[in-house]
C-alpha cells in the first residue's frame, strides 16, 4: 500500500495517523517542530460532545442544531451531522488512550460553552488541547514503533505537487526541506493538509502561533486549489496582548460564571446581561466580540471591556480553572480571583481555508484537509469547544477518504533534490508585519466597503511590490481575503459589514468559493 | 534599562562557536523571547557596530505551553517566553542547552529525548483504565518536553542509560493507567531506565516551567513499577 504523507503534526494530523495506522496503512508524519509544540497543545477550554454525562437531557440534534445556528446556517450539513453523531465515539476513544479529562461519579464531566444551552464540553481543567495531545503522541509513539508512522520532524513542507491533467488537478506528493541541513526531498503519494490556520498573515496579532504560517494554504491556492469562506476570522472576545501575541483567557471563565463589564456612568454594565437576557456573557463568540466592539464605540461607556471573574468559586478556580488562574498571574500580574482582567477581541481561528468535501476531498486528488487549514463543519462562526473535535474527526475522516483512494504500487523513500537556498528572515518579518498591518485594517471585527477597498488598493501596491521574494503568496492570499470579504455584502456570523447590517439568506446564505486561474482571483458566492 | 546581552552563536554545519554582545534597551518588562524578536531586525550590528546575522531560536506558542524556546539564560535553563528580562542582571548571557546537540544558535537537537521515548516502550498497551482520581495523570500529561530538567541532571547525559525526567513524567501517567500485567514492559523499563539510574539530586524539582511535581510523579511511578502495588491511584501527596 501507499504511504500517505501527512503534512503537520498537530491533533488533525495525529488523529490522520492513527486512523491510518489501525488500517494498516503507513505514514509519513511531517512537521517543523514535534507535536509537542503544535498549536493544539494551547487549546484550554474543552472538546464538544453530547454525552448527556449533566442530567440535562442533551442529545445529538442538538450539538447539530448548536452548531448549524452558531455557523449561521452556510456549514455543510451533512458534514456537521457526521461530526455531532461520532462526536461521543471520539471521547471514547480518548478516554481509551489514557486521557484524564475531569471526571465525577464515574462519568466525564461537562461544562458550559458559548453558543450551547446545554453542558457539552468535555474537558482537562483548563489545558484540554494540551492534555489530548499527550496521550494522543503517546499513541502515535506505539506505531511509530510498529513501523506504521514514520515521524519527521524538523522537517518543512515547502510546497505541494499539484499538476493540472486533463481530467482536473492531481496532486502528485510534495516538497520538503530538513530545517537542520537545508536538504531539499520530495515525498511522492497523497497528501493529508493538516498544518493548521493562516495565522502567519497576522503576526502578533493572534492567539496562536506564528508558526502556522499559512504559506502552504497560499502554495495550493496558487497551484489552482479552491479555498473558501476565507472572509470569516473569528476574534476571540477575551484576548489580551502581551507584546509578542495575544494571551487567550478561555471561554471556560465565562462558562464557570465569568462576566463582561464596562464602565458606564461610573458604574459596571455587565452589557451582555443585559442585551442577551438568554446567553449574556456566553452568547457565540461573534456576538460577544461584536458587542464589545459596540460598547467601547458608544460616548457614555468608558473602554476598556473588563472579565469579571470574581463571582467564581474556589472549589471551581482549583478543579477546572487552575492554570488559566497562574497564567493570568504571571502574566499580567492580576490575581483574576480579586481584580477583574481588562480584556478586548482578537484574532482566534480561520472558518475559512482550504475547501473540502463531507469526506475532506479538496479539488485536487489526493489532496485530502483536516483541522484548522480545511473549511469544514464551522461555517460562520465557530463553536468554542468544536475545533478540538472538528480536528480529532476530520483528521480520521481524511484518512479514511485516503486510506479508500489511494493506490497500490510502493511509493519509496523521500528522495534528494537538492538544498534550500534560504531567504533574508528579518527582511521577511519586516514584510509580514507591514501587511499584516494591511489586512488588520480591512479585516476587522466591523468591516465596511470603503475601509477594505483602501487595504485592498495598498495590499495590491505590496502585492507587487514583493512579486519575486517569499511573501508574495501570502500577499495572494490577503488579496483573496479581502475580495471574499467585499463579495460578501451582508452580515453573517464572523463577517460583520456596518454597509450592509443585515443577514441577506437568498443572495448569500452559502459558501463563498475562491480560486485562482490565470493569475487572477475568483469569487463565487 | 540597558542591557548588555551575551548570546552564544554557531553558525549551521560550523564545528565552533563564538560568543556574540548585543546592546539591548528594555521597554519594560518584556520576556527575553520578545527580546529576541527586536533583536533580530533587518541591518542589526552587535553592541561594536559590527554587522551581525540574525540570532535563531525555535518558538511557537509564546506562552509557556508548548516548550520550544528552551535556553539557557543567565545560566539557567529556562522558557525564553518565561523569562523576564526585569529578572536578568544588567549584563547577561543566553546560550543553547547544552545536553543536545546544537544545530544554529540556540536550536538544539532535541530528537533524542523522543527517540528515548520510542525506545523505551512508552505508550499504553490496551486500553487506559479511567479514574475520576486522575490529578497525577493529568499533571504528567503537561510535561513540555522541553529538556530543561535534562539539562540541570547530573546524571543524565545523552545515549546514557539514564533516561532522565523527560522520560519518567509521560511513563508516569501511562503506568497509572495500566494494571499490571499490561504495563509490566513499560515497568521494567522505568526500572532500568529511570529508577536506578536517578541519583535523588532533585535538581529537576525547580526548575520545570510547568511546574510538574517530580516528588509526586516519582513516588507514583516507584509505587506501581518498582514495588509492584497494583492500586488505581496509589499514592497522594
Amino acid at each position: 500500500m501507499d504511504r500517505i504523507n501527512i503534512a503537520g503534526a498537530g491533533i488533525a494530523g495525529l488523529s490522520a495517523a492513527i486512523a491510518l495506522a489501525e488500517k494498516g496503512i503507513p505514514s509519513l508524519l511531517i512537521s517543523v517542530q514535534p507535536s509537542e509544540r503544535a498549536q493544539s497543545v494551547m487549546a484550554e477550554g474543552g472538546i464538544n460532545a453530547c454525552l448527556d454525562t449533566m442530567g440535562e437531557h442533551d442529545t445529538v440534534e442538538e450539538h447539530f442544531r448548536d452548531t448549524m445556528k452558531g455557523g449561521v446556517f452556510i456549514a455543510d450539513e451533512d458534514a456537521v451531522r457526521s461530526l455531532t453523531s461520532h462526536a461521543p465515539e471520539m471521547i471514547d476513544f480518548l478516554e481509551r488512550i489514557g486521557v484524564p479529562f475531569n471526571r465525577e461519579n464515574g462519568h466525564v464531566i461537562q461544562r458550559n460553552f458559548g453558543g450551547q444551552k446545554k453542558k457539552r464540553t468535555a474537558f482537562a481543567r483548563s489545558s484540554t488541547g494540551k492534555i489530548i495531545m499527550s496521550a494522543l503522541i503517546d499513541e502515535v509513539r506505539r506505531y511509530e514503533a510498529a513501523g506504521l508512522v514514520r515521524r519527521l520532524c524538523h522537517h518543512n513542507v515547502t510546497g505541494i505537487d499539484i499538476r493540472r491533467t486533463d481530467s482536473g488537478l492531481s496532486c502528485e506528493g510534495l516538497w520538503l526541506c530538513d530545517t537542520y541541513t537545508d536538504r531539499m526531498y520530495y515525498s511522492r503519494g497523497h497528501v493529508i493538509a493538516a498544518w493548521g490556520g493562516m495565522n502567519g498573515l497576522f503576526p502578533g496579532h493572534t492567539t496562536g502561533t506564528a508558526a502556522n504560517t499559512g504559506r502552504l494554504t497560499a502554495d495550493v491556492f496558487l497551484r489552482g486549489v479552491t479555498l473558501s469562506d476565507l472572509e470569516f476570522i473569528q476574534y476571540h472576545p477575551t484576548t489580551v496582548d502581551i507584546g509578542s501575541k495575544r494571551l487567550l483567557l478561555t471561554e471556560a471563565a465565562r462558562g464557570e460564571g465569568g462576566k463582561l463589564f464596562i464602565e458606564r456612568d461610573r458604574k459596571p454594565w455587565y452589557f451582555m446581561e443585559e442585551l442577551y437576557p438568554e446567553s449574556g456573557s456566553l452568547s457565540p463568540r461573534d456576538v460577544v466580540s461584536r458587542e464589545m466592539y459596540r460598547v467601547c464605540q458608544r460616548d457614555d461607556c468608558k473602554p476598556p471591556v473588563y472579565l469579571d471573574m470574581r463571582m467564581i468559586d474556589k472549589p471551581t478556580w482549583e478543579s477546572k480553572l487552575s492554570d488559566l488562574r497562574s497564567w493570568i498571574i504571571y502574566h499580567l500580574g492580576t490575581d483574576p480571583v480579586k481584580e477583574p482582567v481588562a480584556v478586548s477581541p482578537g484574532i482566534h481561528f480561520f472558518m475559512g481555508g482550504i475547501d473540502v468535501d463531507k469526506r475532506h476531498r479538496t479539488d485536487a486528488v489526493g489532496l485530502y484537509a483536516a483541522g484548522e487549514c480545511a473549511c469544514q463543519y464551522h461555517g460562520a462562526n465557530r463553536l468554542g469547544g468544536n475545533s478540538l473535535l472538528g480536528a480529532l474527526w476530520g483528521g480520521r475522516q481524511a484518512a479514511y477518504t485516503a486510506a479508500e483512494e489511494t493506490g497500490e504500487c510502493e511509493n519509496g523513500e523521500p528522495a534528494a533534490v537538492g538544498e534550500s537556498e534560504g531567504f533574508d528572515v528579518t527582511a521577511y518579518d519586516a514584510g509580514a508585519a507591514e501587511m499584516c498591518g494591511i489586512l488588520v485594517s480591512g479585516l476587522g471585527i466591523v468591516r465596511d466597503e470603503q475601509t477594505m477597498r483602501s487595504a485592498l488598493d495598498r495590499l495590491d501596491g505590496f502585492a507587487d511590490a514583493h512579486r519575486d521574494d517569499p511573501l508574495h503568496a501570502g500577499a495572494v492570499l490577503g488579496q483573496a481575503m479581502l475580495l471574499s470579504a467585499l463579495a460578501r455584502r451582508e452580515s453573517r456570523g464572523a463577517h460583520s459589514r456596518s454597509d450592509h447590517p443585515q443577514r441577506d439568506d437568498e443572495r448569500f446564505g452559502r459558501r463563498t468559493y475562491c480560486r485562482y486561474k490565470d493569475g487572477k482571483i475568483q469569487i463565487q458566492i | 534599562m540597558d542591557y548588555e546581552i551575551t548570546i552564544l552563536r554557531h553558525k549551521k554545519g560550523s564545528d565552533r562557536s563564538y560568543y556574540q554582545t548585543f546592546a539591548y534597551t528594555s521597554e519594560g518588562n518584556e520576556n527575553i523571547a520578545a527580546v529576541l524578536d527586536r533583536i533580530n531586525r533587518p541591518s542589526m550590528t552587535d553592541i561594536g557596530g559590527e554587522p551581525a546575522e540574525p540570532v535563531r531560536w525555535e518558538c511557537s506558542c509564546l506562552q509557556k505551553k508548548c516548550g520550544a524556546c528552551a535556553m539557557v539564560i543567565n545560566g539557567i535553563p529556562c522558557l525564553a517566553c518565561d523569562r523576564k528580562i526585569s529578572d536578568c542582571p544588567a549584563k547577561f548571557t543566553i546560550e543553547p542547552l547544552r545536553k543536545f546537540p546544537v544545530v544554529e544558535d540556540l536550536i538544539v537537537d532535541r530528537s533524542s529525548m523522543m527517540d528515548e521515548l520510542r525506545s523505551l516502550n512508552v505508550w499504553l498497551s490496551g486500553e487506559a483504565r479511567s479514574s475520576d482520581d486522575n490529578m497525577t495523570c493529568y499533571e504528567a500529561s503537561v510535561c513540555l518536553q522541553c529538556g530543561c530538567c535534562l539539562e540541570v541532571c547530573p546524571n543524565f547525559c545523552a545515549g546514557g542509560e539514564f533516561a532522565g525526567m523527560s522520560a519518567a513524567v509521560p511513563m508516569t501517567r501511562l503506568l497509572l493507567e495500566m494494571d499490571n500485567k499490561q504495563g509490566k514492559e513499560l515497568a521494567s523499563s522505568y526500572v532500568r531506565n529511570i529508577f536506578e539510574g536517578c541519583g535523588k539530586s532533585l535538581a529537576c524539582r525547580d526548575i520545570c516551567p510547568a511546574g510538574i511535581d517530580i516528588d509526586k510523579m516519582l513516588i507514583n511511578s516507584n509505587a506501581v513499577a518498582v514495588w509492584r502495588r497494583n492500586k488505581h491511584k496509589v499514592v497522594k501527596k
